[in-house]
């Protein structure tokens, strides 16, 4: 490790307010230089607005910021040339080729005409867009799309790279490519921070992972911390007959004196409990109780438990409050 | 064997991929006048590919100015080739004004895509963006000009201020239709949807353009429209270059043009960098 920690982000009680609407209320967060920090949370969390705070694209309403240092209402210069932004839609020109959108990004970075091709032409081929490098991108398929609209944002490599929900809507093939991106990026020393609703995502590339909700993070961690943070068991389990589901919550309730969570389908149940002989004692008194079990799992809580867990019990307000800002 | 060859596939392409990555040193950020060409180089690129949007500085020229000459020509001035030494200069100023709304849409466009928050995270003077393209409306406007006044020369137009007085016409034109653009930025830059720009442009510029001497001599209104007539800038400009492509300019016609010029740019441009560096 380490002996003085670096710093990627450090932003204090950010707040970004939208009429009467705390879009971000009061979010702080550290990100060391050179991981990825993932950023999870449902639609209209203010994932989206936090990353444009940071992005120098919206001034905060509150609360203050510093990107590798540089004060984030003073040096936006500074920032802005060590940043790099790939927005949730592709923010590069449709009517444009994949390889004129990367010469100009590159002359806009300040390279020389013969550079700016160059380095275009470098990109496309790593990105296996080479094929598609005379094709204007409003005729990309939605994998290629990001890739271009990634390549774009490292024609430089940015000290620090905001991802507005990399992989939303891509296939699994797609989805990995950008992911193999990702953590070459990471490899060679870029710090990422990535906003997804998909807790595989977060799980697989963030090295710390923070919930947001409603503008506030109510859960900071690495995976495994939020994980251990809900409990250190789930036992989850499916029966076959809908109507054996009451009988079914008594004997566990009692037998593992422990909550048991009816889940929204009619059949599915599972509990936080650690000891495995109540759960084996459990299983075989539902036996004896002729109550039939279609599937059952026990270990370690999925992340979309935790998630689940975390932001259950705002899920009803949300519900009312959600405007489309995100 | 296939799998091995997969294999050496894709451990190439993750080298080449990480290579990418890593081989890219930080330049120096450009100059004002490198990132204004760039952003120029993009709205002609955007011609190149999508040439149907050069529709409204070829077609609408050459509609306009058919339909008007021979719609009114018999009607105010008696015969429509005499009518057209009026008429060309004036339509030629309400053709090129009202194709300046486009830019703005081309902005609002940017926008709502997302590329605008791109380029507002790039280490560039942020200007550049907007001049770039403004630059390249400034050769769509000469092409406009170049098209009309070509077809009425065959119709029969006749400027007496010779090639000249044509060109000075045209110089004006384009300063003044630069100037006009910022208002299309603002607007570009707080109205939400392209419809609704459509229509505020619309409703700017068709009065401004038809309640003026593009039409028809002013002394023929009633006096309180006719005082409105002659503070509108549409008037002044076409004044300007009535006078100029037939030779009986004055300097204070174009010294009136340059003001109003002067005026729109110093009030609209800086709002305009103002909004694009603020937008929510």
């Amino acid at each position: 490790m380490e002996a003085a920690p670096d710093w990627a982000i450090e932003a204090k009680g950010l707040v970004k307010i939208f009429g009467k609407h705390r879009a971000v209320d009061g979010v702080d967060l550290t990100v060391r230089r050179g991981t990825v920090f993932g950023f999870l949370g449902p639609n209209g969390a203010g994932k989206t607005t936090t990353i444009r705070l940071l992005a120098t694209l919206l001034k905060p309403d509150g609360g203050s910021a510093r990107i590798f240092g540089h004060d984030l209402s003073k040096e936006g210069d500074e920032i802005r040339s060590r940043i790099s932004l790939t927005g949730q839609y592709a923010s590069i020109d449709e009517d444009l080729t994949g390889m004129e959108n990367l010469v100009m990004m590159g002359r806009l970075m300040g390279y020389g005409r013969a550079a700016a091709k160059a380095r275009a032409a470098e990109l496309l081929k790593a990105f296996g867009l080479q094929e598609a490098a005379k094709r204007q991108v409003k005729n990309y398929s939605g994998g290629m799309r990001r890739r271009i609209d990634i390549a774009a944002s490292i024609v430089v490599t940015p000290e620090l790279l905001f991802l507005d929900e990399p992989t939303v809507g891509l296939d699994p093939r797609s989805r990995n490519q950008v992911w193999d991106i990702i953590r070459a990026l990471v490899g060679s020393g870029t710090t990422v921070l990535l906003t997804t609703q998909y807790l595989e995502e977060a799980d697989q590339l963030a090295d710390r992972i923070a919930v947001i909700n409603q503008g506030k993070i109510i859960a900071e961690g690495t995976s495994s911390e939020l994980k251990a943070s809900v409990g250190t068991g789930t036992l989850s389990l499916q029966l076959v007959n809908a109507e054996d589901r009451p009988r079914a919550v008594n004997i566990l309730e009692d037998k593992l004196s422990a909550a048991v969570r009816s889940m929204p389908d009619s059949t599915s149940l599972t509990a936080q409990i650690n000891d495995s002989f109540l759960v084996a004692d459990a299983l075989s008194e539902l036996a004896r109780e002729r109550i039939a079990v279609s599937d059952f799992s026990f270990g370690r809580p999925s992340l979309d438990e935790v998630f689940l867990t975390l932001t259950g019990h705002e899920a009803a307000q949300e519900a009312q409050s959600e405007e489309g800002v995100s | 064997m296939t799998g091995y060859i997969e294999q050496r596939e894709k451990e190439a392409s993750e080298l080449r991929l990480n290579e990418s990555i890593a081989s890219s040193d930080r330049p120096k950020p450009p100059s004002a006048v490198a990132s204004t060409l760039t952003f120029a180089t993009r709205a002609l690129l955007r011609i190149k590919h999508v040439p149907e949007q050069m529709f409204d500085v070829t077609v609408f020229p050459v509609i306009f100015l058919l339909m008007f000459t021979y719609l009114f020509g018999g009607a105010i001035a008696g015969s429509t080739e005499e009518y057209l030494q009026f008429l060309l200069p004036g339509i030629l100023v309400m053709t090129v004004a009202q194709i300046t709304m486009y830019t703005g849409i081309d902005l609002n466009n940017d926008i709502r895509k997302g590329i605008f928050d791109r380029f507002r995270t790039l280490p560039i003077w942020l200007p550049s963006a907007l001049i770039g393209s403004l630059l390249v409306d400034v050769v769509r406007y000469s092409m406009a000009s170049v098209i009309m006044i070509t077809l009425g020369f065959a119709l029969g137009f006749r400027p007496e201020g010779g090639l000249m007085g044509v060109m000075g016409a045209i110089a004006l034109i384009l300063v003044f239709s630069f100037s006009l653009s910022w208002i299309w930025t603002v607007c570009g830059l707080i109205v939400r949807s392209e419809k609704a720009l459509m229509m505020i442009s619309f409703m700017v510029l068709f009065p401004l353009t038809f309640v003026s001497n593009v039409f028809v001599d002013p002394r023929t209104l009633p006096s309180w429209l006719e005082s409105f007539v002659d503070v509108n800038p549409i008037s002044i400009l076409a004044t300007a270059v009535r006078g100029a492509m037939h030779g009986t300019v004055t300097t204070q016609q174009v010294i009136l043009v340059l003001i109003v010029s002067v005026i729109m740019t110093a009030i609209f441009a800086p709002i305009t960098v103002y909004l694009y560096r603020n937008k929510k």
